[in-house]
């Protein structure tokens, strides 16, 4: 029966085919270093997860944004799980991924024909530092105000423009109520979007181009 | 290879996998289902008794609104609801108090003198004096509130969530 089920769907889905091209395809021989990209995919729909149940909660602005995380943490039933993992898997996501990089570049994965594969994951990397710079400022905290303070001053500095690019992350010349919601914004929509597309790209591209081996000594 | 007893080592993985995907889904679904629920497990019911005022301030034969507020915490924030309801005397010693609350979908009705009757504006239901459906799409008469007279002033037993 279930055999029935399933080959009604493969002859319309491809479900085979699809699962012979993604998950059974021919791969040279690989350690452990090559599950760093698995990984961060992993972590980014663990992230994508527990944000979009924290937003049932989370309240971007001024007056509630702090008592909001205060109910999630203290009143919520495994509220400070969810945000605990929401907290801790951002600090491990930037770290995963920068490992993700490390290895492409010591293993010189990023060469002919992978440079866009590579591209796109510097970009894909970029992206994720700019999720884990919005996320800081929404618990509205102390540390948040003044780490985003700084982040905007620093993006202040570029010659010329700099005060025009400090004026549109803070949406004004102050840190407000206006700065939240765009950086809230920014943090589940935009970002989430754009990281979402570009994993689909890049991840098109591993299994199209295949990954690159150990390099040896002949390399 | 199905047949030998040995299981091969790709069907090793995806059993692991299998199972291990499977904790994961049950350590952090099951948390995330209470996350949701949450606050629809939380009840809180409020056991007072409300002050109306001295009984001499309603007329006896005509309902008279009275409106009252209640301030409670949801989550981080202090709402308040307003309540109102309807104090009829009967006489000089028979008191009835009606909620406002239509019983269909909760609009608030209002007493019409001349008809004599109450009035729901949102699907034309109407009650009589008494709070008895006279027509419409109310599934039973409004709901009455158990009330006393103390030293002349009427109160009301207030239980809700």
């Amino acid at each position: 029966m279930l055999n029935k089920v399933f080959t009604w769907l493969d002859e319309r889905l491809g479900l085979q085919t699809i699962y012979n091209t993604t998950l059974d395809r021919k791969i040279p021989k690989v350690n452990w270093f090559f599950t760093l990209g698995s990984a961060s995919a992993f972590l980014f729909i663990m992230q994508g997860m527990t944000g979009i149940f924290l937003t049932i909660y989370y309240v971007p602005t001024p007056d509630h944004a702090y008592d909001s995380i205060q109910y999630i943490m203290n009143e919520v039933a495994f509220g400070w799980l969810i945000r605990g993992i929401h907290h801790w898997g951002a600090s491990l996501m930037v770290f995963i991924v920068f490992c993700h990089m490390l290895r492409t570049f010591y293993f010189a994965a990023y060469k002919y024909p992978r440079e866009l594969t590579w591209i796109t994951g510097v970009v894909l990397l970029l992206v994720t530092l700019g999720m884990g710079f919005t996320g800081y400022l929404l618990p509205w905290n102390q540390r948040a105000y003044w780490a985003t303070t700084v982040g905007t001053e620093i993006a202040g500095t570029v010659p010329f423009v700099g005060s025009f690019i400090n004026s549109v992350l803070r949406g004004g010349t102050d840190l407000s109520a206006l700065t939240l919601t765009r950086f809230f914004a920014v943090h589940i929509w935009f970002l989430p979007a754009v990281l979402a597309g570009i994993i689909g790209v890049h991840l098109y591209m591993v299994i199209k181009l295949g990954i690159a081996g150990i390099p040896d000594k002949e390399d | 290879m199905a047949k030998t007893p040995n299981i091969s080592r790709s069907d090793f993985v995806k059993g692991v996998v299998g199972i291990l995907g499977g904790i994961m889904g049950v350590v952090i679904g099951i948390p995330a289902i209470g996350f949701v629920l949450a606050p629809a497990l939380k009840i809180s019911l409020a056991d007072v008794w409300i002050p109306l005022g001295p009984l001499t301030n309603y007329p006896v034969g005509t309902p008279t609104l009275f409106s009252f507020t209640r301030s409670k915490v949801n989550g981080w924030e202090k709402s308040t609801n307003s309540y109102g309801v309807f104090v009829y005397r009967k006489s000089e010693t028979e008191t009835v108090v009606l909620s406002n609350v239509c019983t269909h979908l909760s609009c608030r009705v209002n007493w019409n003198d001349a008809n004599q009757e109450y009035v729901c504006p949102c699907h034309d239901a109407t009650f009589d004096s008494d709070g008895q459906v006279i027509s419409g799409p109310p599934p039973r008469p409004l709901d009455v509130y158990e009330s006393k007279v103390e030293d002349g002033n009427l109160f009301i037993h207030f239980l809700k969530g």
